[in-house]
């Protein structure tokens, strides 16, 4: 009966993936997500050969003074930054940075996450309490501000500081979605006929009712992608993250605003307009795997 | 009832107890001396051992924390390390202008959310609902900063039509442009969230029973949706706290705003950790409050919610 079950399980499972992936092509602007950030993909893997200039070489040696700050041209379809470097190919190769900073941080925020949702949901009573508690605590304090403190205490403005410090805070609401979803799932009858067989709660909590709660955990992160960006950018504009001379759009943006005052927009325009886009796209993806997915994501 | 605000204060007492942990680990139990962090390595051995005398941290770990609980629960937020300015008086200071920037932004925010919502339930599929829920994801989607500077650029630069950064004589016009930069995701945020949960009130029965007896369109929205709707716009409020401090650290320095962000910026690019420490305790402890407040307001809002 058990193996039954666990066919009928695994047939259902597989159905619902499909359907939820019919329902997503249905929808448009998810599937302008999906292409988006696959075009976003594509540019970051293929900077290199995509960008038309090195970003860090200062073109003022072999174009002359014109390279510096030239507004956008054919030669220079985003311009040139006070140091003669080519902003598109600068904007190309942040994207590497910017998706790098998002998928790491969402991976630290899933390992912190999930496993202490999934405890805190399945187990109830003073585990959940204290996790609860745990996460209410951090939940209190202002996202940006505490990734920035973190980053300035640590002393050590580094890809790998900045990415964990955002997962160490943004991890809050992967846990708040895993707990629910354990909680529900943890009264089910194939979680009872899974302790009666004698299985050992690690293998009933990550075996058997992780992957019922995947939907709305992969809702969550992706949604989550877009303000862990956003962060990495703050951080960088003020001074915190990425550090010159790496093109990283926050950094771009920083460097750029001083010439706004002087009519040399194209400097601070074109990173935030890529910023704009990822976390676009993110949002659009999120919206569309939340419908497709019939996930209703708790507050 | 008593026993339900009673109840929710408790409650908030080891959140509050683990916020100024977390803090004091965070700032202490780092690897790295803070002492050489905060000078930056400069001084010889002997003025950084007197620095970390004054500061009490040569002392054990476990003291160096019960000084710490002892100090905040007398309301002393320590001494910058960087102008030997209380903490507590360099918040005060700087709270007007930060109270001002936020609640103007949250208003704004709510009331052009509230509205731009609204109306795209209303006109469901129409030109107006795709434009301005478009608008909406853009707003979430755009970093903070770059909104601010953008505003500046058009509105200041250009076009001339207020002034630029700075805090100026207080006035209204200086408050124009951090106020909607900070405004930009409220509204967004509010606009989605309206508009959703006007759609669901619109579709039930007792909407089509108003309809169904003829009261006009603008009585079934505005008197008997809207009361509904807006329940859980104002339950984000709190919520919205949380982010709009994080944004007026990002506002207030673009547009060089006297206020709490700025100041948090100011300390964290000096290394001054007590005044890091400071700061950062004070914002959760507002959104703790804000917190704590919305959920008292929840029962007038929505008498199904018992108070038991």
């Amino acid at each position: 009966m058990t193996e039954n079950g666990n066919n009928n399980d695994s047939g259902v499972t597989g159905n619902l993936w499909y359907e939820a992936w019919l329902r997503f092509r249905r929808n448009r602007l998810a599937m302008l997500g999906f292409f988006m950030i696959a075009a976003l993909l594509g540019v970051a893997v293929f900077a290199p050969r995509l960008a038309p200039y090195d970003p860090f070489k200062q073109l003022l040696w072999t174009e002359g003074i014109k390279a510096k700050l030239a507004a956008p041209s054919p030669d220079h379809w985003m311009g040139t930054d006070a140091y003669g470097r080519d902003i598109m190919s600068r904007v190309i190769h942040g994207s590497r940075l910017s998706l790098q900073i998002g998928l790491l941080a969402t991976v630290v925020s899933l390992l912190i996450g999930v496993p202490l949702g999934a405890m805190a949901g399945y187990f109830g009573g003073w585990v959940d309490d204290l996790i609860s508690w745990f996460i209410n605590v951090i939940f209190a304090f202002p996202f940006m501000l505490f990734v920035l403190a973190i980053v300035a205490v640590l002393n050590n403005p580094s890809m790998i500081v900045v990415f964990t410090a955002i997962g160490l805070v943004s991890w809050v609401s992967i846990a708040r979605v895993t707990r629910a979803q354990f909680m529900s799932l943890r009264e089910r009858e194939y979680v009872e006929a899974a302790k009666a067989i004698g299985l050992p709660t690690w293998t009933i909590l990550f075996k058997h009712i992780l992957p019922n709660t995947l939907a709305p955990v992969i809702v969550q992160a992706t949604l989550g992608i877009g303000s862990i960006i956003l962060t990495e950018a703050g951080l960088a504009f003020l001074g915190f993250g990425a550090q010159p001379p790496a093109p990283s759009w926050g950094l771009m943006i920083s460097d750029g605003q001083q010439y706004l005052a002087t009519g040399q927009w194209w400097w601070a325009l074109f990173p935030g307009m890529a910023i704009m886009y990822t976390v676009l796209a993110f949002n659009f993806l999120g919206d569309g795997l939340r419908d497709a997915l019939d996930v209703r994501l708790k507050r | 009832m008593f026993s339900y605000i009673l109840r929710k204060v408790l409650y908030t007492i080891p959140v509050l107890w683990g916020v100024v942990t977390v803090v004091f680990l965070v700032i202490n139990i780092v690897p790295g001396d803070p002492v050489a962090i905060m000078t930056g390595q400069r001084g010889d051995e002997a003025t950084l051992a007197k620095i970390r005398a004054d500061m009490g941290l040569d002392l054990p770990i476990g003291v160096q924390y019960l000084r710490f609980l002892e100090q905040i629960c007398r309301g002393d937020l320590g001494t910058s390390y960087r102008n030997n300015e209380p903490v507590s008086s360099a918040i005060r200071t700087r709270l007007w202008a930060t109270a001002k920037l936020a609640f103007g932004a949250l208003l704004l925010g709510t009331v052009l959310g509230v509205a731009a919502g609204v109306v795209s339930a209303v006109k469901k599929y129409s030109l107006f609902d795709y434009g301005a829920m478009f608008v909406a994801i853009a707003g979430v989607s755009a970093p903070v900063f770059w909104v601010g500077l953008l505003l500046l650029l058009f509105f200041a630069y250009i076009l001339k039509w207020v002034p630029g950064v700075g805090y100026g004589d207080g006035s209204f016009k200086y408050l124009i442009l951090p106020m909607i930069t900070l405004g930009v995701r409220p509204a967004a945020l509010t606009a989605r969230l309206s508009r959703s949960c006007m759609l669901e009130v619109l579709s039930q029965d007792y909407i089509r029973t108003a309809k169904a007896k003829g009261l006009k369109k603008h009585v079934v929205v505005m008197k008997h949706a809207m009361k509904n709707a807006m329940i859980p716009v104002v339950t984000i409020i709190g919520t919205q706290v949380s982010s709009l401090l994080s944004g007026a650290v990002l506002t207030e320095s673009i547009f060089a705003w006297p206020g709490i962000g700025r100041l948090s910026v100011d300390s964290l690019l000096a290394r001054d950790l007590p005044m890091i420490r400071g700061v950062v305790v004070f914002m959760a402890v507002t959104f703790l409050f804000t917190n704590l407040l919305v959920d008292i307001s929840y029962g007038f809002l929505d008498p199904r919610i018992r108070y038991d």
